[in-house]
Protein backbone atom coordinates (compact mmCIF):
# COMPACT_ATOMS: atom_id res chain seq x y z
CA UNK A 1 0.00 0.00 0.00
CA UNK A 2 2.91 2.37 0.79
CA UNK A 3 5.86 2.51 0.31
CA UNK A 4 9.22 4.36 0.57
CA UNK A 5 11.79 4.26 -1.71
CA UNK A 6 15.51 5.77 -0.46
CA UNK A 7 14.36 8.73 1.28
CA UNK A 8 16.98 10.22 2.73
CA UNK A 9 17.09 13.46 5.16
CA UNK A 10 20.25 15.43 6.75
CA UNK A 11 20.40 18.22 9.24
CA UNK A 12 23.84 20.04 9.49
CA UNK A 13 25.21 17.43 7.38
CA UNK A 14 24.15 14.94 9.82
CA UNK A 15 21.81 12.25 7.78
CA UNK A 16 18.99 11.24 9.92
CA UNK A 17 17.66 9.00 7.36
CA UNK A 18 19.89 7.56 4.36
CA UNK A 19 18.02 5.78 1.71
CA UNK A 20 15.56 4.15 3.82
CA UNK A 21 13.31 2.18 2.79
CA UNK A 22 10.19 0.69 3.73
CA UNK A 23 6.78 -1.25 2.84
CA UNK A 24 3.60 -1.10 4.56
CA UNK A 25 1.04 -4.30 3.70
CA UNK A 26 -2.40 -3.09 3.13
CA UNK A 27 -4.69 -3.49 6.21
CA UNK A 28 -1.81 -4.18 8.34
CA UNK A 29 -0.43 -3.05 11.02
CA UNK A 30 3.44 -2.15 10.95
CA UNK A 31 5.35 -0.56 14.06
CA UNK A 32 8.12 1.43 14.68
CA UNK A 33 10.69 1.12 17.78
CA UNK A 34 13.75 2.50 17.72
CA UNK A 35 16.64 4.41 20.08
CA UNK A 36 15.44 8.23 21.04
CA UNK A 37 16.23 10.79 18.54
CA UNK A 38 16.49 7.82 15.58
CA UNK A 39 14.59 9.74 13.16
CA UNK A 40 11.35 8.03 13.79
CA UNK A 41 9.28 11.02 13.84
CA UNK A 42 11.44 12.98 11.48
CA UNK A 43 9.97 10.23 9.23
CA UNK A 44 6.48 11.16 9.99
CA UNK A 45 7.68 14.56 8.99
CA UNK A 46 9.06 13.88 5.43
CA UNK A 47 6.12 11.63 5.03
CA UNK A 48 3.24 14.37 5.81
CA UNK A 49 5.76 17.21 4.53
CA UNK A 50 6.40 18.85 7.90
CA UNK A 51 9.65 18.71 6.98
CA UNK A 52 10.95 18.69 3.42
CA UNK A 53 12.54 15.40 1.95
CA UNK A 54 16.27 15.73 0.56
CA UNK A 55 15.81 12.88 -2.26
CA UNK A 56 13.31 9.66 -2.40
CA UNK A 57 10.17 8.14 -3.27
CA UNK A 58 6.93 7.57 -1.82
CA UNK A 59 4.24 5.27 -3.25
CA UNK A 60 0.80 5.35 -2.30
CA UNK A 61 -1.33 2.26 -3.71
CA UNK A 62 1.88 2.51 -6.44
CA UNK A 63 1.38 5.53 -7.03
CA UNK A 64 4.25 8.31 -6.63
CA UNK A 65 2.84 10.88 -4.22
CA UNK A 66 5.04 14.27 -2.94
CA UNK A 67 3.62 13.46 0.09
CA UNK A 68 0.82 11.77 2.30
CA UNK A 69 -0.73 15.01 3.21
CA UNK A 70 -4.30 15.24 2.81
CA UNK A 71 -3.87 11.26 1.91
CA UNK A 72 -3.52 9.58 5.36
CA UNK A 73 -5.18 10.24 8.84
CA UNK A 74 -2.45 11.65 11.73
CA UNK A 75 -2.68 10.97 15.22
CA UNK A 76 0.03 12.65 17.48
CA UNK A 77 0.62 11.69 21.35
CA UNK A 78 -1.24 15.17 22.47
CA UNK A 79 -4.61 15.02 21.68
CA UNK A 80 -4.96 18.06 19.96
CA UNK A 81 -8.43 18.55 20.38
CA UNK A 82 -9.93 22.26 20.07
CA UNK A 83 -10.81 23.58 23.62
CA UNK A 84 -13.42 25.78 22.12
CA UNK A 85 -15.45 23.16 20.69
CA UNK A 86 -17.51 20.37 22.09
CA UNK A 87 -16.34 16.61 21.40
CA UNK A 88 -19.02 16.47 18.52
CA UNK A 89 -17.64 19.60 17.04
CA UNK A 90 -14.18 18.32 17.17
CA UNK A 91 -15.36 15.31 15.82
CA UNK A 92 -16.64 17.17 13.13
CA UNK A 93 -13.43 19.19 11.67
CA UNK A 94 -12.81 16.96 9.43
CA UNK A 95 -15.93 17.08 7.66
CA UNK A 96 -15.82 20.91 7.92
CA UNK A 97 -12.92 21.62 6.57
CA UNK A 98 -13.61 19.04 3.51
CA UNK A 99 -17.00 20.24 2.85
CA UNK A 100 -18.40 16.81 3.50
CA UNK A 101 -22.29 17.03 4.62
CA UNK A 102 -22.25 17.66 8.35
CA UNK A 103 -25.73 15.71 9.39
CA UNK A 104 -24.36 12.90 8.00
CA UNK A 105 -21.32 13.43 9.84
CA UNK A 106 -22.87 14.25 12.38
CA UNK A 107 -24.92 10.24 12.65
CA UNK A 108 -21.47 8.87 11.62
CA UNK A 109 -19.77 10.67 14.49
CA UNK A 110 -22.37 9.31 17.33
CA UNK A 111 -22.10 5.67 15.61
CA UNK A 112 -18.17 6.24 16.52
CA UNK A 113 -18.80 7.91 19.51
CA UNK A 114 -20.44 4.99 20.68
CA UNK A 115 -18.45 2.44 19.23
CA UNK A 116 -15.38 4.21 21.14
CA UNK A 117 -16.93 4.24 24.37
CA UNK A 118 -17.79 7.59 24.94
CA UNK A 119 -21.32 8.16 23.63
CA UNK A 120 -23.47 10.93 25.81
CA UNK A 121 -19.95 12.89 26.13
CA UNK A 122 -20.91 14.38 22.51
CA UNK A 123 -21.48 17.52 23.93
CA UNK A 124 -19.13 17.78 26.83
CA UNK A 125 -15.93 20.32 26.01
CA UNK A 126 -12.77 18.61 26.09
CA UNK A 127 -11.41 20.32 29.53
CA UNK A 128 -14.51 18.33 31.30
CA UNK A 129 -13.43 14.73 30.25
CA UNK A 130 -10.29 12.66 31.61
CA UNK A 131 -7.15 11.99 29.21
CA UNK A 132 -8.26 8.74 27.78
CA UNK A 133 -11.42 10.19 26.74
CA UNK A 134 -9.92 12.98 24.98
CA UNK A 135 -7.91 10.57 23.18
CA UNK A 136 -10.78 8.12 22.50
CA UNK A 137 -12.64 10.92 20.69
CA UNK A 138 -9.03 12.18 18.88
CA UNK A 139 -9.51 8.52 17.68
CA UNK A 140 -12.68 9.52 16.34
CA UNK A 141 -11.75 12.56 14.81
CA UNK A 142 -8.94 10.71 13.10
CA UNK A 143 -11.41 7.79 11.79
CA UNK A 144 -13.80 10.57 10.72
CA UNK A 145 -11.04 11.31 8.02
CA UNK A 146 -11.91 8.33 6.04
CA UNK A 147 -8.62 7.76 4.74
CA UNK A 148 -6.89 4.47 4.32
CA UNK A 149 -3.47 4.86 5.82
CA UNK A 150 -3.63 6.14 8.92
CA UNK A 151 0.06 7.43 10.77
CA UNK A 152 -0.21 6.95 14.48
CA UNK A 153 2.70 8.76 16.61
CA UNK A 154 3.01 7.27 20.00
CA UNK A 155 -0.49 8.06 20.31
CA UNK A 156 -0.84 6.36 23.79
CA UNK A 157 1.94 7.45 25.65
CA UNK A 158 1.04 9.91 27.37
CA UNK A 159 -2.01 7.35 28.79
CA UNK A 160 -1.58 5.31 32.28
CA UNK A 161 -1.59 1.57 31.81
CA UNK A 162 -5.46 0.71 31.86
CA UNK A 163 -6.48 3.24 29.28
CA UNK A 164 -3.64 2.28 27.73
CA UNK A 165 -4.93 -1.11 27.61
CA UNK A 166 -8.31 0.05 26.55
CA UNK A 167 -7.11 2.14 23.73
CA UNK A 168 -5.03 -0.59 22.96
CA UNK A 169 -8.01 -2.80 21.33
CA UNK A 170 -9.63 0.15 20.21
CA UNK A 171 -6.44 0.14 17.80
CA UNK A 172 -6.86 -2.83 16.99
CA UNK A 173 -10.37 -2.55 16.08
CA UNK A 174 -9.78 0.42 13.93
CA UNK A 175 -7.09 -1.72 12.09
CA UNK A 176 -9.90 -4.88 11.87
CA UNK A 177 -13.46 -3.72 11.61
CA UNK A 178 -12.45 -0.51 9.61
CA UNK A 179 -9.98 -1.74 6.90
CA UNK A 180 -7.53 1.11 8.09
CA UNK A 181 -3.90 0.15 7.67
CA UNK A 182 -1.70 1.66 9.77
CA UNK A 183 1.86 2.99 10.80
CA UNK A 184 2.70 3.38 14.56
CA UNK A 185 5.55 4.72 16.49
CA UNK A 186 6.13 3.86 19.73
CA UNK A 187 8.89 3.17 22.72
CA UNK A 188 6.86 0.63 24.50
CA UNK A 189 8.05 -2.68 23.26
CA UNK A 190 4.73 -4.58 25.01
CA UNK A 191 2.77 -2.25 23.25
CA UNK A 192 4.42 -3.44 19.82
CA UNK A 193 4.53 -7.19 20.44
CA UNK A 194 0.64 -6.42 21.02
CA UNK A 195 -0.25 -4.82 18.35
CA UNK A 196 2.12 -5.35 15.31
CA UNK A 197 1.50 -7.51 12.65
CA UNK A 198 5.23 -6.27 11.71
CA UNK A 199 7.72 -5.12 14.10
CA UNK A 200 10.73 -2.95 12.26
CA UNK A 201 13.44 -2.69 15.02
CA UNK A 202 15.16 0.78 13.55
CA UNK A 203 18.76 1.54 14.46
CA UNK A 204 20.49 5.55 15.52
CA UNK A 205 21.06 7.59 13.00
CA UNK A 206 20.82 7.70 9.93
CA UNK A 207 18.21 5.43 10.66
CA UNK A 208 17.59 2.23 9.23
CA UNK A 209 15.67 -1.09 9.84
CA UNK A 210 18.06 -3.55 12.10
CA UNK A 211 15.37 -6.37 11.81
CA UNK A 212 11.86 -7.03 10.92
CA UNK A 213 9.58 -9.75 13.14
CA UNK A 214 6.62 -10.78 11.18
CA UNK A 215 3.63 -11.74 13.38
CA UNK A 216 0.78 -14.08 11.40
CA UNK A 217 -0.76 -15.36 15.08
CA UNK A 218 -4.14 -14.00 16.20
CA UNK A 219 -4.76 -11.04 18.11
CA UNK A 220 -5.67 -9.85 20.88
CA UNK A 221 -2.13 -11.57 22.03
CA UNK A 222 -1.03 -12.63 25.47
CA UNK A 223 2.33 -10.51 26.42
CA UNK A 224 3.54 -13.88 28.83
CA UNK A 225 3.61 -15.87 25.52
CA UNK A 226 7.17 -17.69 25.59
CA UNK A 227 7.89 -16.28 21.43
CA UNK A 228 6.90 -12.72 22.53
CA UNK A 229 9.02 -12.45 25.82
CA UNK A 230 12.05 -14.01 23.86
CA UNK A 231 11.18 -11.52 20.83
CA UNK A 232 10.79 -8.57 23.72
CA UNK A 233 14.36 -9.63 25.25
CA UNK A 234 16.13 -9.47 21.62
CA UNK A 235 14.59 -6.24 20.82
CA UNK A 236 15.91 -4.68 24.36
CA UNK A 237 19.25 -5.82 23.81
CA UNK A 238 19.18 -4.33 20.49
CA UNK A 239 18.34 -0.97 21.47
CA UNK A 240 20.52 -1.24 24.51
CA UNK A 241 23.46 -1.89 22.19
CA UNK A 242 22.43 1.06 20.12
CA UNK A 243 22.49 3.34 23.60
CA UNK A 244 25.64 2.01 24.33
CA UNK A 245 27.23 3.30 20.96
CA UNK A 246 25.94 6.56 21.41
CA UNK A 247 28.14 9.10 22.02
CA UNK A 248 28.41 10.66 26.05
CA UNK B 1 -17.30 40.17 47.64
CA UNK B 2 -14.07 38.76 47.01
CA UNK B 3 -11.17 39.26 48.69
CA UNK B 4 -9.11 41.15 46.07
CA UNK B 5 -12.52 43.70 45.58
CA UNK B 6 -12.24 44.35 49.29
CA UNK B 7 -8.58 45.51 49.06
CA UNK B 8 -9.85 47.69 46.36
CA UNK B 9 -12.68 49.08 47.97
CA UNK B 10 -10.63 49.72 51.45
CA UNK B 11 -7.51 51.39 49.63
CA UNK B 12 -9.97 53.64 47.56
CA UNK B 13 -12.35 54.53 50.79
CA UNK B 14 -9.15 55.17 52.91
CA UNK B 15 -7.81 57.84 49.88
CA UNK B 16 -10.81 59.20 49.73
CA UNK B 17 -11.52 59.47 53.56
CA UNK B 18 -7.52 61.25 53.92
CA UNK B 19 -8.33 63.59 51.17
CA UNK B 20 -12.15 64.49 52.90
CA UNK B 21 -10.28 65.13 55.92
CA UNK B 22 -7.52 67.29 54.66
CA UNK B 23 -9.64 69.44 52.99
CA UNK B 24 -11.79 69.88 55.83
CA UNK B 25 -8.76 70.08 58.62
CA UNK B 26 -7.14 72.35 56.31
CA UNK B 27 -9.85 74.07 55.13
CA UNK B 28 -8.47 74.43 51.48
CA UNK B 29 -10.44 76.07 49.21
CA UNK B 30 -12.96 74.68 46.63
CA UNK B 31 -11.20 76.27 43.98
CA UNK B 32 -7.90 75.22 44.71
CA UNK B 33 -9.18 71.46 45.44
CA UNK B 34 -12.63 70.13 46.32
CA UNK B 35 -13.52 67.36 48.88
CA UNK B 36 -14.43 64.30 47.89
CA UNK B 37 -17.87 64.32 49.16
CA UNK B 38 -17.99 68.44 46.97
CA UNK B 39 -17.29 66.64 44.28
CA UNK B 40 -20.02 63.83 44.31
CA UNK B 41 -22.95 66.02 45.11
CA UNK B 42 -21.78 68.31 41.86
CA UNK B 43 -21.66 64.96 39.53
CA UNK B 44 -25.01 64.01 40.72
CA UNK B 45 -27.24 67.12 41.45
CA UNK B 46 -25.23 68.96 38.11
CA UNK B 47 -25.91 65.38 36.57
CA UNK B 48 -28.11 67.41 33.78
CA UNK B 49 -25.83 69.65 32.69
CA UNK B 50 -22.93 66.84 32.93
CA UNK B 51 -24.82 64.01 31.02
CA UNK B 52 -25.21 65.79 27.53
CA UNK B 53 -21.60 66.31 27.72
CA UNK B 54 -21.04 62.57 29.04
CA UNK B 55 -23.24 61.63 26.31
CA UNK B 56 -21.05 63.12 23.34
CA UNK B 57 -17.71 62.19 24.81
CA UNK B 58 -19.36 58.25 24.85
CA UNK B 59 -20.55 58.44 21.10
CA UNK B 60 -16.76 60.09 20.19
CA UNK B 61 -15.23 56.99 22.35
CA UNK B 62 -17.94 54.11 20.54
CA UNK B 63 -17.57 55.42 17.64
CA UNK B 64 -13.34 55.56 17.62
CA UNK B 65 -14.05 52.08 19.51
CA UNK B 66 -15.81 50.58 15.58
CA UNK B 67 -13.76 52.78 13.97
CA UNK B 68 -10.29 51.07 15.17
CA UNK B 69 -11.74 47.52 15.27
CA UNK B 70 -12.95 48.12 11.73
CA UNK B 71 -9.38 48.59 10.54
CA UNK B 72 -7.31 46.69 13.12
CA UNK B 73 -8.88 43.23 12.62
CA UNK B 74 -8.60 43.28 8.96
CA UNK B 75 -5.27 44.49 9.12
CA UNK B 76 -4.06 42.25 11.61
CA UNK B 77 -5.14 39.48 9.70
CA UNK B 78 -3.82 40.55 6.30
CA UNK B 79 -0.31 41.23 8.17
CA UNK B 80 -0.38 37.18 9.61
CA UNK B 81 -1.65 36.39 6.53
CA UNK B 82 1.49 38.06 4.54
CA UNK B 83 4.66 38.88 6.98
CA UNK B 84 6.00 41.01 4.25
CA UNK B 85 3.05 43.36 4.58
CA UNK B 86 3.61 43.42 8.06
CA UNK B 87 7.16 44.13 7.73
CA UNK B 88 6.45 47.07 5.48
CA UNK B 89 3.39 48.41 7.98
CA UNK B 90 5.03 47.63 11.23
CA UNK B 91 7.11 51.26 11.20
CA UNK B 92 4.02 52.70 10.40
CA UNK B 93 2.02 51.77 13.35
CA UNK B 94 5.37 52.30 15.71
CA UNK B 95 5.90 55.81 14.05
CA UNK B 96 1.95 56.27 14.88
CA UNK B 97 1.93 55.86 18.77
CA UNK B 98 5.54 57.64 18.85
CA UNK B 99 3.87 60.64 18.13
CA UNK B 100 2.06 62.16 20.94
CA UNK B 101 -1.26 62.24 20.53
CA UNK B 102 -1.45 66.05 21.99
CA UNK B 103 0.64 66.84 18.96
CA UNK B 104 -1.78 65.69 16.22
CA UNK B 105 -4.64 66.85 17.99
CA UNK B 106 -4.15 70.66 16.78
CA UNK B 107 -4.28 69.17 13.03
CA UNK B 108 -6.88 67.17 13.20
CA UNK B 109 -9.40 69.73 14.75
CA UNK B 110 -7.73 71.89 12.02
CA UNK B 111 -8.17 68.97 8.99
CA UNK B 112 -11.73 67.60 10.74
CA UNK B 113 -13.37 70.39 12.12
CA UNK B 114 -14.80 70.91 15.60
CA UNK B 115 -17.18 68.49 15.68
CA UNK B 116 -17.04 65.12 16.58
CA UNK B 117 -14.98 63.71 13.92
CA UNK B 118 -11.61 65.19 14.99
CA UNK B 119 -12.67 63.52 18.39
CA UNK B 120 -13.70 60.23 17.02
CA UNK B 121 -10.64 59.87 14.75
CA UNK B 122 -7.77 60.71 17.81
CA UNK B 123 -9.61 57.91 20.23
CA UNK B 124 -9.38 55.22 17.03
CA UNK B 125 -5.88 56.36 16.33
CA UNK B 126 -5.25 54.81 20.53
CA UNK B 127 -7.52 52.13 20.55
CA UNK B 128 -5.95 50.76 16.92
CA UNK B 129 -2.78 49.88 18.04
CA UNK B 130 -3.30 47.52 21.09
CA UNK B 131 -5.48 45.68 19.14
CA UNK B 132 -4.11 45.73 16.30
CA UNK B 133 -0.96 44.48 17.78
CA UNK B 134 -2.56 41.83 20.41
CA UNK B 135 -4.39 40.26 18.19
CA UNK B 136 -1.51 39.82 15.83
CA UNK B 137 0.01 38.23 18.62
CA UNK B 138 -2.76 36.10 19.40
CA UNK B 139 -2.43 34.78 15.86
CA UNK B 140 0.96 33.97 15.93
CA UNK B 141 0.58 32.38 19.52
CA UNK B 142 -1.24 29.24 17.76
CA UNK B 143 0.75 26.12 18.70
CA UNK B 144 2.84 24.59 16.03
CA UNK B 145 1.05 21.12 16.60
CA UNK B 146 -2.05 22.45 16.19
CA UNK B 147 -1.33 24.07 12.90
CA UNK B 148 0.50 20.93 11.70
CA UNK B 149 -3.19 19.43 12.48
CA UNK B 150 -5.04 21.54 10.00
CA UNK B 151 -2.30 21.56 7.13
CA UNK B 152 -2.27 17.82 7.56
CA UNK B 153 -6.33 18.07 7.33
CA UNK B 154 -5.73 19.87 4.25
CA UNK B 155 -7.70 23.17 5.73
CA UNK B 156 -7.07 26.36 3.72
CA UNK B 157 -6.40 29.94 5.20
CA UNK B 158 -9.64 30.92 5.95
CA UNK B 159 -11.03 28.06 7.25
CA UNK B 160 -8.01 27.81 9.70
CA UNK B 161 -8.18 31.34 10.66
CA UNK B 162 -12.30 31.26 11.42
CA UNK B 163 -11.57 27.44 12.94
CA UNK B 164 -8.34 27.73 14.86
CA UNK B 165 -6.95 31.05 14.83
CA UNK B 166 -9.66 33.10 15.85
CA UNK B 167 -10.79 31.24 18.93
CA UNK B 168 -6.71 30.95 19.60
CA UNK B 169 -5.92 34.53 19.97
CA UNK B 170 -9.61 35.82 21.19
CA UNK B 171 -7.93 36.17 24.53
CA UNK B 172 -5.16 38.31 23.01
CA UNK B 173 -7.89 40.44 20.99
CA UNK B 174 -9.76 40.83 24.29
CA UNK B 175 -6.72 42.10 25.99
CA UNK B 176 -5.80 44.42 23.57
CA UNK B 177 -9.36 45.63 23.64
CA UNK B 178 -9.57 46.36 27.33
CA UNK B 179 -6.08 48.29 27.08
CA UNK B 180 -7.47 50.21 24.20
CA UNK B 181 -10.93 50.95 25.67
CA UNK B 182 -9.35 51.80 29.13
CA UNK B 183 -7.23 54.62 27.01
CA UNK B 184 -9.84 55.92 24.55
CA UNK B 185 -10.75 58.75 26.78
CA UNK B 186 -7.94 60.03 26.40
CA UNK B 187 -8.00 60.56 22.85
CA UNK B 188 -11.31 61.78 22.73
CA UNK B 189 -10.86 64.33 25.77
CA UNK B 190 -7.74 65.68 24.17
CA UNK B 191 -9.35 66.43 21.13
CA UNK B 192 -12.30 67.87 23.22
CA UNK B 193 -9.83 70.39 24.86
CA UNK B 194 -7.96 71.53 21.62
CA UNK B 195 -11.09 72.17 20.18
CA UNK B 196 -15.34 71.47 20.89
CA UNK B 197 -18.11 73.09 21.46
CA UNK B 198 -19.62 69.96 23.09
CA UNK B 199 -18.44 66.98 25.84
CA UNK B 200 -16.34 66.33 28.90
CA UNK B 201 -13.43 67.13 27.80
CA UNK B 202 -15.26 70.70 26.59
CA UNK B 203 -16.79 71.45 30.04
CA UNK B 204 -13.36 70.72 32.04
CA UNK B 205 -12.05 73.26 30.38
CA UNK B 206 -14.83 75.75 30.66
CA UNK B 207 -15.31 74.70 34.14
CA UNK B 208 -11.56 75.19 35.04
CA UNK B 209 -11.66 78.74 33.37
CA UNK B 210 -14.29 79.75 35.66
CA UNK B 211 -12.15 78.37 38.74
CA UNK B 212 -15.08 75.56 39.60
CA UNK B 213 -12.81 73.13 40.23
CA UNK B 214 -15.14 70.74 41.48
CA UNK B 215 -17.16 70.90 38.26
CA UNK B 216 -13.44 69.40 36.58
CA UNK B 217 -13.83 67.04 39.32
CA UNK B 218 -17.43 65.97 38.61
CA UNK B 219 -16.24 65.30 34.70
CA UNK B 220 -13.37 63.53 35.62
CA UNK B 221 -15.73 61.17 37.54
CA UNK B 222 -18.14 60.71 35.01
CA UNK B 223 -15.17 59.95 32.29
CA UNK B 224 -13.86 57.12 34.84
CA UNK B 225 -17.35 55.75 35.43
CA UNK B 226 -17.70 55.84 31.70
CA UNK B 227 -13.88 54.24 31.42
CA UNK B 228 -14.74 51.58 33.75
CA UNK B 229 -18.28 50.45 33.07
CA UNK B 230 -16.10 50.13 29.03
CA UNK B 231 -13.65 48.08 30.73
CA UNK B 232 -16.85 46.22 32.55
CA UNK B 233 -18.43 45.29 29.44
CA UNK B 234 -15.27 44.31 27.74
CA UNK B 235 -14.76 41.50 30.72
CA UNK B 236 -18.54 40.66 30.65
CA UNK B 237 -18.08 40.07 26.59
CA UNK B 238 -15.04 37.94 26.97
CA UNK B 239 -16.16 36.10 29.64
CA UNK B 240 -19.34 35.40 27.34
CA UNK B 241 -17.36 34.68 23.83
CA UNK B 242 -14.53 32.50 25.55
CA UNK B 243 -16.20 30.18 27.53
CA UNK B 244 -13.50 27.44 27.49
CA UNK B 245 -10.80 29.44 29.70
Amino acid sequence: MLSVKNLSKSFNDHYILEDFNLTLPKNGFTVLIGPSGCGKSTLFDLLTCVVPIDRGDIFLFGERVPHLREKAAYMQQKDLLLPWFSLMDNALLPARITGADIDQSRKKALALFERLGIGGFENYMPGEISGGMRQRCALVRTLMFERDLVLLDEPLSALDAITRRSLQSLLLMLQKDFNKSILMITHDIEEALLLADELLVLTSPPMRIREQFTFNDEKPRNVNDPRLIEIKENVLSQLQKDMKNEPV
Amino acid sequence: MNRSSLIAFSAAFFILAVWELLCRSLNIPDFILPAPVSILKVAIFRAPLLLPHAGVTALEILTGILISLAVAVPLSMVMFAYPSIEKAVAPFLVASQAIPVFAIAPLLVVWLGYGIASKVFMAAVIIFFPITVNLLEGFKSCDQEYRMLFQLMGARFFKTMRLLYWPWALPHFFAGLRVGVSVATIGAVIGEWVGAQKGLGYLMIQANARLKVDMVFAAILWLSVMGMMLWVFVGFLEKRVIKWK
